[in-house]
């Protein structure tokens, strides 16, 4: 069968399965406020709400480049991708020790410690930073080095998931994270790092 | 006489499993009970509004597929129908082979574990590679998911270090952060190879036709920015009519699931990436699977379509704690599972009709499903359709004497006198043998019979039980 046979089965099956009912259930009405946290309730600062939600996931927000710096250095996570639009401004603050590109070869994935992209906005709520296609230089940039900073803009920090969703806009991929990359498969003990960054950092601009 | 199948395999289980379940599952729940009630005033409300949402979808699906088909068409989407499980793993065979495609990473999907699909291209000469953590696992130990968010809930560190070992993915080392470092290693260098990436979804919005995706690993990601092609397999049921709708569903799903406010990647997808961005699948395709839905749909037992895989179910049931996932024989266990696995079965239906009987009807799982659905009621239908379809039930004490006792008031009367007798017997040692294996882990409790009726009968303000009396329906009415 192809699957416009399959497509015309499904469809008479689904309507056969459903002729009997006397009467549909109704779509209820209702507002999506109830799905807001308690504690998200009030008109407390955008950013201190994500800031504060952001280190309950176990990522770290941070406002100065110069702190960004020194904790990669820290680190010695001295290698890294950057977003050719982000760093014209950011890499008066990088020294001499640091290897940057603006280009991202995926022949070298394990070579990059860190990468820099733009993010389109924020959640306070839940600490979530939004990523989308339009703005992420690189999908896999902001994906496989082991810290990811996103660079979020101040004004677009969305108080909760209701706003955010009707945020979206109209780009194909829109990528909600929220905190490192993690796992609790194996024995239920969490592990950061999977697949994703095991350190998720948000250089609130 | 036997046990029943499922209590066959729970007596039989390994101790370590049972242990390992029953953790796993108790501080799931646990956690996620503390969630909802600190968070919101009223958690019941946002259950019972989204269970009336997905009942409506479900109740509308004749709408709602035409409707999310051409939204997903005009997003550039090609769009698959399979009716059965062969015809889904058949769709994304050609879609492969049209490509030239060999090598395809997987995200964690049910649907295509209904329909075996991994096992299905690798006899197909492809390759098909799990890269949830959990899912990976048992792909590597030729084994089964035994939970539907958690699916090697039933497997301790030991096991998996020496499956690593075996799969030369390093030496013996059962630190869970060394295992997982080196499944991130080995994987990631499996996804920029590959040539097709598979996901499921856990929401499609049929408004804009944006499939919604949750992971905590970020291998769905992963899968999506590696590939150039992007294979969605999605199981009819799992619309929702709006983008608004989604905030509503992403806060109960989370939280139902593993407990959290939000997964970590919750990606939302409607078409093949953008122009300007250089990873991603530039073609993208969504299979539409029936598998035995609309067979869930045409029986009164619908309700069970509501349902958004997060598991809370499996981790509160009491069986499911005992018994583990993989006594319930399907690729859906727990309570979800006894209701969904017979009913998917269609003309098979015999051969799971046992799974609605492992349970308590305790109601546990009605209670925290985030959509509602009353699973308690939904077994009793299923009982009882495999009454009236005469499926034999090896393992169920016969009922015929009870039956007959109870439909005689005389007989009935007599019988709660007599049982006494029960009380001066050595229980243990008659030959019968259910009421053996009933003892052999509990005590019988002594006698009772007839003291309800005698406190029914001396109460005070008691209701009036006389034939004539109204019922209780009919008094109502007449208000």
């Amino acid at each position: 069968m192809s699957s416009s046979d399959d497509r015309e089965s499904i469809l008479s099956r689904v309507r056969g399965a459903l002729a009997p009912l006397h009467k549909r259930a109704a779509m209820p009405d209702y507002t999506t406020e109830l799905a807001v946290m308690r504690q998200m309730m009030g008109s407390r600062d955008g950013l201190v709400v994500f800031s504060e939600r952001l280190a309950l996931v176990n990522a770290i927000a941070l406002t100065d480049p110069v702190a960004l710096v020194a904790r990669l250095r820290e680190n010695k996570w001295l290698h890294g991708y950057c977003d050719p639009a982000l760093w014209p401004a950011l890499a008066p603050h990088f020294g001499a020790d640091f290897k940057v590109e603006t280009t991202y070869d995926r022949k070298r994935v394990d070579d990059y410690a860190f990468g820099i992209t733009r993010a389109v906005g924020a959640i306070a709520e839940t600490g979530t930073i939004v990523l989308n296609d339009a703005t992420t230089s690189r999908r896999l940039g902001a994906l496989t080095p082991w810290v990811h900073i996103a660079v979020v803009e101040r004004a677009k920090i969305f108080s909760d998931l209701p706003e955010a969703v009707a945020g979206l806009g109209q780009d194909t991929n829109v990528i909600w994270v929220t905190g490192p990359s993690k796992t609790a498969d194996v024995e239920g003990i969490l592990i950061e790092g999977v697949h994703g960054p095991g350190i998720q950092i948000a250089l609130v601009v | 006489m036997r046990f029943q199948q499922i209590d066959q395999f729970a007596a039989e289980l390994k101790a370590d499993t049972r242990a390992a379940v029953y953790d796993g599952s108790k501080k799931g729940h646990e956690k996620r009970t503390k969630l909802l009630f600190d968070e919101y005033a009223d958690p019941d409300r946002l259950r019972r509004i989204a269970g009336e949402v997905k009942q409506h979808v479900v109740e509308n699906l004749d709408t709602y597929l035409p409707q999310v088909e051409a939204k997903l068409k005009a997003n550039g989407v090609i769009v698959h129908w399979a009716a059965t499980a062969e015809a889904a793993n058949q769709a994304v065979l050609g879609i492969m082979r049209a490509r030239g495609a060999t090598k395809m990473v997987k995200a964690k999907t049910m649907v295509s574990e209904e329909t075996e699909l991994a096992h299905f291209l690798e006899k197909h000469g492809m390759e098909a590679l799990e890269t949830d953590l959990g899912e990976f696992i048992v792909q590597i130990d030729g084994d089964h998911p035994s939970h539907i968010v958690k699916p090697i809930i039933h497997k301790n560190r030991r096991e998996i270090a020496t499956s690593f070992e075996k799969n030369g993915l390093g030496a013996y080392n059962d630190d869970p952060q060394t295992i997982t470092r080196r499944a991130r290693h080995f994987l990631r260098h499996k996804y920029l190879e590959a040539d097709v990436g598979l996901t499921g979804a856990n929401f499609v919005s049929a408004e804009s036709g944006r499939l919604v995706l949750v992971t905590n690993e970020g291998n769905s990601r992963f899968c999506l920015a590696a590939t150039k092609c992007h294979i969605a397999m999605v199981g009819i049921e799992k619309i929702v009519p709006r983008d608004y709708d989604l905030a509503l569903f992403l806060n109960l799903l989370a939280r139902s699931g593993t407990a959290q406010e939000l997964t970590v990647y919750t990606e939302f997808i409607s078409g093949p990436k953008s122009p300007t961005q250089p990873d991603g699948p530039e073609e993208m395709h969504v299979i539409f699977v029936d598998n035995g839905r609309t067979e869930v749909l045409a029986s009164d037992c619908r309700d069970i379509l509501r349902c958004i895989r997060c598991g809370a179910c499996l981790n509160v049931c009491p069986v499911y704690r005992q018994a583990s996932g993989h006594a319930y024989r399907s690729v859906y266990p727990g309570p979800v599972g006894a209701v969904l696995s017979p009913l998917m079965m269609g003309d098979k239906f015999p051969q799971k009709a046992d799974l609605p009987k492992a349970s308590s009807l305790c109601g546990a799982c009605h209670e925290v499903c985030p959509v509602n659905i009353p699973i308690p009621d939904l077994l009793l239908r299923l009982r009882n359709r495999a009454k009236e379809e005469n499926v034999p039930s090896p393992g169920t004490p016969p009922m015929g004497a009870w039956a007959l006792l109870a439909s005689q008031p005389t007989a009935w009367r007599a019988s709660l006198f007599g049982g006494k007798i029960i009380n001066y017997l050595p229980t243990k040692l008659l030959p019968i043998p259910a009421l053996r294996a009933w003892e052999a882990k509990r005590s019988l409790p002594a006698w009772r019979g007839g003291e309800f009726r005698k406190w029914l009968k001396t109460r005070k303000g008691r209701a009036d039980f006389s034939p004539t009396a109204p019922s209780r329906a009919e008094a109502k009415k007449a208000d």
